[in-house]
């Protein structure tokens, strides 16, 4: 409407053109706007409203709907987040796949980073179905702005702890991921089968690690027991800050991004975890753990979160060296990649002549 | 010697070549230029792992003293490892791991085609499940050096400069011994000649397509095959050995 009045005054005569015509012309405008606003806010609301109930309807959000701009916020956020987990966990691991201790164990050790990277993968390509750049979140995750699960920058000091890394870790992240399944945006929640899937197989290989070891030598039983008391309270942390303290949970849970609270969830860990230990014969780290028979689940004892905020603030023990090995596997992989792309170029060049 | 004890040492070879690679590759699983090459790279890694599983299993049931895969793989002595050369240089950067990768992909997938034959019928059948991925592992690494050789004017300079240092260690990959002499005779393995010929062949494509060129020096190195290694592999076996020899005889 304003580009017809411009073309308007622009187009008839100057010299005629009265003070009283320019008046009219500016209240013109000025109702149109204010229209126009009214317009939009009645139409965003409606579409609110619309989106609202296509969710309380269980019916999935797919990446040509209309969504609003928080909830893609909330979703480029939280996939990018866990791509970036998924892709800064293959460090941990990787750091014991040349020192595996037989063959087959180091056969399945790449084989699982190998499918963390395939996750990662596939979640990048669900945060650019909602317009995000790849290489935009993953130069944030460079700079420190994102941020990954905070126990990737705990180190990995034994073999053991590859097994405590698939049972714990692996095991509490199935407890988040397989609500995600039926998260509300299509591509992530059919993104989450997958992974799910493919963790439920990581984890058991952990605990089958841990049994091995647990039934094996003293030093071997001594290097299982450790890495369960390295291990166990930043698995508890995997689930994030207590309900009271979740700024997120909320509005996520109204948008059926999130099905349960942080500490639902860590309770359900604790309660299938406590019993696994038990029966490999090995001890939880928690003085204060008790079976309370009344709820039919364990009270687990206080959460050091003075350490949890430590470790997502950037001084966990090994936050640097995670966030180094990434930039640095992207800026020696910069040649390569202009080299790629100069070669593309010049063979469509050739394709077109 | 004996037929069997030839076999045992040329089946070593075979196992210990996919051993020590996939070892090597192992070390970059993470840490890949970027992330479709970390998974590519990582599983070429895998399968090498496998069919050293599966070479130094049956090479374990040739040998005289009836030991495991992960008896070889994990508990010999540096001079016992019989890997060319080639396979235990540092992975350098992306273009020296693909050099090294092409130059032995291009002679693994014709040795690999020959041994589908052979009249051994457990040889041949690691053979054939290991061409599969051999496949694909030439056609990754032949794809990536024209690319970085025909990319910008750094990736050539660079591919160029990963074949001036990886050439001199090709002309191992064909060294032959009475081992070889021995099974030849009995058709059991090919001449290393015909290998050769193909090899040089796929080389030859290669570098033209991307536009590289051999190194004029043509100084051979080889020891590998006899056990006499570069100072690369003391580290390399330090790393793959450690948890064998810090914890002995027990159950992974």
């Amino acid at each position: 409407m304003l580009k017809l009045i411009n073309l308007i005054l622009i187009t008839s005569d100057r010299k005629h053109c009265s003070i009283s015509f320019v008046l009219v012309g500016v209240v013109y405008t000025y109702i149109c706007l204010v229209n126009a606003l009214f317009m939009k806010n009645i139409d965003i609301k409606s579409l609110e409203e619309k989106f609202q109930k296509k969710i309380d309807a269980d019916i999935k959000i797919e990446p040509n709907d209309w969504m609003p701009d928080n909830y893609r916020a909330t979703l480029i956020r939280q996939i990018s987040q866990h791509a970036h987990s998924e892709i800064v966990g293959m460090l941990p691991e990787g750091n014991w796949i040349t020192r595996a201790p037989n063959l087959r164990r180091k056969a399945v050790l790449l084989a699982k980073v190998q499918d963390e990277a395939g996750h990662g993968l596939y979640l990048y390509c669900a945060t650019e179905t909602l317009g995000a750049d790849r290489e935009e979140t993953i130069d944030d995750l460079h700079s420190g702005k994102a941020k990954y699960s905070s126990i990737f920058n705990y180190p990995t000091l034994s073999w053991a702890d590859m097994g405590a890394i698939g049972w714990l870790v692996d095991g509490a992240a199935i407890m988040n991921q397989v609500p995600l399944c039926r998260c509300s945006y299509g591509p992530y929640a059919r993104a989450m089968v997958r992974v799910c899937k493919e963790e439920s197989f990581h984890q058991r290989q952990g605990f089958e690690i841990m049994t091995k070891l647990a039934s094996g030598t003293k030093e071997q039983k001594e290097m299982a027991q450790d890495a369960l008391n390295r291990f166990w309270w930043p698995s508890l942390m995997m689930f994030g800050p207590s309900d009271a303290d979740s700024k997120h949970t909320d509005q996520s849970m109204k948008w059926k991004i999130k099905r349960h609270t942080n500490d639902e969830l860590r309770q359900q860990f604790v309660d299938i975890t406590v019993p696994q230990a038990e029966m490999i014969g090995l001890t939880i780290p928690d003085n204060d753990l008790k079976w309370n028979e009344s709820t039919k689940s364990y009270t687990y004892g206080a959460i050091n979160w003075d350490e949890f905020w430590q470790v997502v603030g950037g001084n966990g023990p090994c936050n640097k060296e995670r966030v180094d090995a990434r930039r640095k596997a992207k800026e020696d992989g910069k040649w390569v990649v202009e080299a790629a792309m100069a070669f593309a170029n010049k063979r469509s060049a050739k394709k077109s002549a | 010697m004996t037929k069997q004890e030839a076999l045992y040492n040329y089946v070593l070879r075979l196992g210990d070549d996919s051993l020590i690679l996939g070892q090597r590759l192992a070390e970059l699983c993470g840490h890949g230029p970027i992330l479709e090459e970390d998974i590519a790279l990582t599983n070429i890694s895998l399968d090498l792992i496998g069919q050293a599983t599966l070479f130094l299993d049956y090479a374990g049931a040739l040998g005289g003293e009836k030991k495991s895969n992960d008896d070889l793989a994990f508990l010999r002595l540096e001079k016992e490892y019989v890997n060319a050369l080639l396979l235990e240089q540092p992975n350098g950067h992306f273009g020296d791991t693909i050099m090294r990768q092409f130059l032995f992909d291009a002679f693994r997938k014709p040795l690999l085609e020959s041994l589908q034959h052979s009249s051994e019928k457990e040889l041949a059948s690691i053979a054939e499940k290991a061409l599969k991925e051999t496949k694909y592992h030439l056609k990754h690494s032949s794809e990536w050096v024209i690319r970085l050789g025909d990319g910008t004017d750094e990736s050539h300079d660079k591919i160029q400069g990963s074949l001036h240092t990886l050439y001199r260690y090709s002309h191992e990959l064909f060294f032959e011994d009475e081992s070889d002499f021995l099974l030849q005779k009995s058709k059991i393995v090919p001449e290393l000649n015909s290998i050769k010929l193909e090899w040089e062949k796929t080389v030859k494509n290669v570098f033209e397509m991307a536009g590289i060129a051999l190194p004029e020096n043509d100084w051979k190195f080889e020891g590998g095959r006899q056990g006499r290694h570069s100072e690369h592999m003391g580290f390399l076996l330090t790393e793959l050995q450690y948890m064998q020899r810090t914890y002995p005889n027990m159950e992974w």
